[in-house]
């Protein structure tokens, strides 16, 4: 059975027909697990005696003759910093390595009350920060087209998982780009939606207003049956406003019509753009022009204020978020300590990596009293100024198209400045939609020579989910999707 | 120069526990006394992923408390996270009002002496109280996580307060504002109230402030009183003795009624900002008409009233209203009896020093005390009999003229009556009279007292004093 190259309409209707049991599907994908984990990576915590158990169950339930959610019996997996009762929630970091969370986040909650089964929870840069999963606490993941390259980050697990096959979706969150970058790299669907379509209970926070959960997939319908499962209102995330028009599985099946797509080249190439990929979106906006959209030059000025802007309001929220893992109420606590100064100061540092580390710091910096007018209120102002540039650029536009990373995915152990510009520069096209808090979409527009995936971002004005999946999927059913990740030698 | 030439300028922040079932961004209850950590959940303890969600009623108790202090309600307000680590903080963060406030620029007002004077608020904001710590000697800390999370509101004044006394008047208020409001019981000795002072002194005329000192952890009016007396005095002895001083905390030792440094003031960096996770906090004009329609009438209002239609004067409505239960009290009793001022008296010196800080005031029947003013006024008992009979209605309630009858307690108005005893009294004490013939006054007492014994305390003394007189006009 090649459940791989199959849509998650497909396997759930498969399931329906008694064509395959969940039992077998979730066994199939162990059986993948026991052959490629080991070199892929994907996973912190694997759920296999959960799973069967979930899985029995859906095919009991199917046999009684019950009419089950569309995600019923089908494996995916859960980023490593949503919480899951009673399972191990790590956030890839040694501070919470051994803690169960007595709770399960609101997405979880929706998933098993769908009988998702679960396949484990997924390796992730520690505290999602980070852009290439080498930040986890536990071991890189590698990315199943090329397994000496990274899969990106920071929900990389979750991308490596579902591109090999390890898993038939997986959420991921999203704060600067952590679905729709590890989704381009991994050849995948990504979905960042509108910032309050997805509740954040129960997520391990890294910087509350721009963290966003979404769906990782193979194909553009998959990722849209999912989203529509996990927006939920949750009464309990003031942010939280669920879905408010129909739902986008409904809004695929519209007319594509004659959209205007925006298309900011100026800032597209002021960046060291790889040619494979310029070339590939070159074709891409061909594409969509043949099919009767209008491709429209756009500016977006504020791209590099951006970035500087997103660095200094994620740390600055970061830090405060991150202050509760002190080895007081749980988590790493040193054996070394002695005072309660020491008990902060070795448990932190030793339990905590570089990277949570540096934005810690920056945070802590950006906020302090002497800097908090010249970084953090200046960079809440540039905010607001990325928020009215996009504002003005969906007066005239549906979306607006852009890379998603300047690069196909890079080595494993690259050190950043080898990645060009600064460290954080590779993130920059992901970061206009987390900071406006607009919904953006990573689809794979296909290989390059060396096999590696490359993606398009599409972004829209907020709620405009079933618009962005629309012009995904006219791409998508024209091209198919990307050839599977080739099978990984041991 | 002496301590008269300065002047001590006095702020406090006031802090108020509230009384909502549920805590401020959780579901947990606010029990206070529960067994530690049991009033908890994810949110409360900090558990990565948990998220606040705010608790209306805070709000509404929150206006309440400013409307009580005629205080500007901002139809806008939001909350920002101060970071901090502290054991007894999970989130290491306390989620407070820095920027924009839910209520600003109000005003008490506190009678002291026989002037009232109007202290000004400068704001009240909401925030989460912290955990407890139990420090186990030799053994380490425990924490108790039950208060995280519980709502409070921060009052805080202007410096306009000057000596002790009228920081005690002033938290007086504020307390009976907490009670008359409803939204806490306001016991210092539980900490659902709680004080810091902050104090400089200058020279009298001066307008600028000198160097603030924060004085913390005080847990008695009494002891806020002379925290400050104390803190007062050592400041002038330093400048007078030409040292200066240092912004610092400092904490009242009970024991010794001195105030030690606790901490010279650093300046801390809490890295205010806006807490992302909640949303402002929008209130209708409507809400804030709702809330005052609701609110019971308050001491001020109680005590306008009293004055008017009781001829109190300012000292005895006010002490009458300081606290919402004698209040209530005297308003059950003065409806049992024909003579208001009578009963103001009887419970003015009787009642009221019931009243304390931690009690709720005796069990006494109102309407009982009601008719013993009648018994009182209309000279039917003495005020000494009264007492008796106050007195043993605190420990069971019953009819007081039947009572009075019953124990053969009234008073002895009629001459031909009282006759007897005072010619007793006379015969008994010489050495009295001799003094009273001698132009001493007082010897009165001593023939009074004969009197009162004769009589088991029932002559009405103002009668029997002038028998006495009589008797002894021709001596």
């Amino acid at each position: 059975m090649d459940y791989r190259s199959m849509e998650l309409s497909q396997l759930a209707q498969a399931l329906r027909k008694r064509s395959l049991s969940a039992r077998e599907l979730t066994e199939a994908v162990f059986d993948r697990i026991d052959r490629q984990e080991a070199v892929i990576g994907a996973y912190i915590t694997l759920t296999r005696d959960l799973a069967l158990e979930q899985a029995d169950r859906v095919d009991r339930l199917l046999q009684e003759g019950l009419v089950l959610p569309p995600l019923a019996g089908i494996p995916g997996a859960l980023k490593d910093n949503m919480a899951t009762r009673g399972i191990r929630t790590t956030n890839a970091s040694r501070m919470m390595a051994d803690f169960i969370p007595p709770y399960d986040s609101f997405v979880w909650r929706l998933l098993r009350q769908q009988e998702m089964v679960l396949v484990g929870k997924a390796n992730m840069d520690e505290f999602a920060m980070g852009h290439s999963t080498e930040t986890s606490a536990f071991h890189p993941t590698r990315n199943p087209y090329d397994v000496t390259r990274v899969p990106g980050g920071s929900s990389g697990g979750s991308a490596a998982a579902v591109a090999s096959g390890q898993a038939c979706f997986a959420l991921g969150s999203d704060t600067g780009g952590s679905i729709r970058q590890p989704a381009a790299l991994c050849g995948l669907v990504g979905m960042r939606p509108t910032y309050g379509l997805v509740s954040r209970r129960g997520v391990t926070t890294f910087a509350s207003s721009l963290d966003q959960v979404g769906p990782m997939t193979r194909s553009v319908r998959d990722n849209a049956l999912v989203l529509d499962t996990i927006a939920v209102k949750d009464k309990k995330d003031v942010h939280s406003r669920g879905r408010g028009g129909g739902s986008c599985a409904d809004s695929l099946e519209e007319a594509f019509g004659q959209p205007v797509i925006g298309w900011p080249e100026e800032a597209v190439l002021a960046n060291d753009l790889d040619p494979a990929v310029q070339a590939m979106l070159q074709e891409t906006l061909r594409f969509y022009e043949s099919q009767g959209a209008r491709i429209l030059p756009v500016k977006m000025k504020t791209i590099d204020a951006a970035l500087a802007a997103y660095y200094i309001l994620s740390s600055a929220e970061g830090f405060s978020s991150m202050n509760r893992y002190d080895g007081i109420h749980y988590g790493y606590r040193s054996p070394d300590a002695e005072s309660l100064e020491e008990i902060y100061f070795l448990s932190r540092s030793q339990a905590l990596g570089t990277e949570v580390k540096e934005r810690i710091l920056l945070g802590c910096f950006a906020l302090s009293e002497d800097h908090y007018q010249d970084y953090y209120m200046k960079a809440a102002q540039a905010r607001m100024l990325v928020k009215e540039e996009l504002d003005r650029i969906f007066q005239d536009c549906h979306a607006i198209l852009t890379p998603v990373t300047a690069t196909p995915a890079w080595p494993l152990g690259t050190l950043p400045e080898e990645l060009g510009g600064d460290k954080y520069s590779n993130d920059r096209f992901t970061l206009p939609a987390s900071l406006a808090g607009t919904p953006a979409l990573s689809v794979p527009v296909g290989l390059t020579g060396q096999g590696l995936p490359v993606g398009m971002q599409l972004m829209g004005k907020p709620f405009s989910e079933g618009l962005l999946y629309r012009l995904a999927a006219r791409f998508e059913d024209e091209h198919g999707m990307i050839p599977l990740a080739p099978e990984v030698a041991l | 120069m002496s301590i008269k030439d300065y002047e001590c300028v006095i702020g406090l922040e006031v802090h108020i526990e509230l009384k909502t079932r549920h805590k401020l961004f959780c579901q947990c209850a606010t029990t206070f006394g529960s067994p530690p950590n049991t009033q908890v959940c994810p949110v409360c303890l900090a558990m990565p992923g948990s998220l606040p969600a705010l608790n209306r009623e805070v709000v509404e108790f929150a206006i309440r408390a400013g409307i009580a202090t005629h205080c500007t309600i901002a139809h806008r307000s939001s909350f920002d996270r101060k970071n901090y680590f502290y054991p007894d903080l999970p989130k290491a963060y306390q989620v407070t009002q820095n920027f924009f406030p839910i209520c600003k620029d109000g005003y008490v007002e506190i009678t002291s002496g026989d002037q009232t004077k109007k202290i000004r608020i400068n704001r009240i904001h909401m925030e989460e109280d912290a955990g407890k710590l139990i420090h186990l000697p030799g053994e380490g800390t425990l924490i108790d996580c039950n208060r995280c999370g519980v709502p409070l509101i921060e009052v805080v004044s202007e410096p306009d307060l000057r000596s002790g006394e009228e920081a005690v008047a002033y938290l007086r208020k504020l307390r009976a504002m907490a009670r008359y409001t409803g939204i806490s019981d306001g016991k210092m000795n539980e900490g659902s109230l709680r004080c810091d002072v902050n104090l400089s002194i200058r020279k009298k005329g001066q307008t600028e402030l000198g160097t603030r000192v924060e004085l913390k952890n005080i847990n008695s009016f009494n002891f806020v009183a002379r925290a400050i007396e104390s803190e007062f005095k050592r400041q002038v002895a330093l400048i007078e003795e030409g040292g200066s001083l240092v912004q610092e905390t400092r904490r009242f030792d009970e024991k010794t009624g001195q105030t030690y440094s606790m901490r010279k003031k650093e300046a801390a960096d809490y890295r205010y900002f806006h807490d992302p996770d909640l949303v402002p906090v929008e209130i209708e004009a409507q809400e804030i008409e709702t809330v005052r329609a609701c609110i019971p009438r308050l001491a001020h209002e109680r005590k306008a009233g009293y004055m008017e239609a009781y001829q109190l004067s300012d000292y005895e409505a006010d002490r009458l209203t300081d606290d919402k239960e004698l209040s209530d009290f005297f308003e059950e009793a003065v409806g049992a009896t024909a003579y208001p001022k009578t009963l103001v008296n009887v419970i003015l010196a009787d009642v009221a020093p019931l009243y304390t800080e931690d009690s709720p005031g005796p069990a006494l029947n109102p309407l009982s005390l009601g008719r013993l003013a009648d018994l009182i006024a209309e000279e039917k008992i003495n005020s000494n009999t009264g007492r008796k009979v106050l007195k043993a209605l605190m420990e069971e309630d019953f009819d007081p003229e039947a009572y009075i009858e019953e124990h053969d307690l009234a008073q002895i108005n009629d001459r031909q009556l009282l006759a007897p005893a005072v010619e007793r009294s006379i015969s008994a004490n010489q050495k009295a009279v001799d003094d009273y013939l001698k132009g001493k006054e007082s010897a009165l007492r001593s023939l009074m007292g004969g009197i009162m014994k004769e009589t088991g305390g029932r002559a009405n003394p103002i009668l029997a004093e002038s028998m006495i007189r009589e008797a002894l006009k021709d001596r």
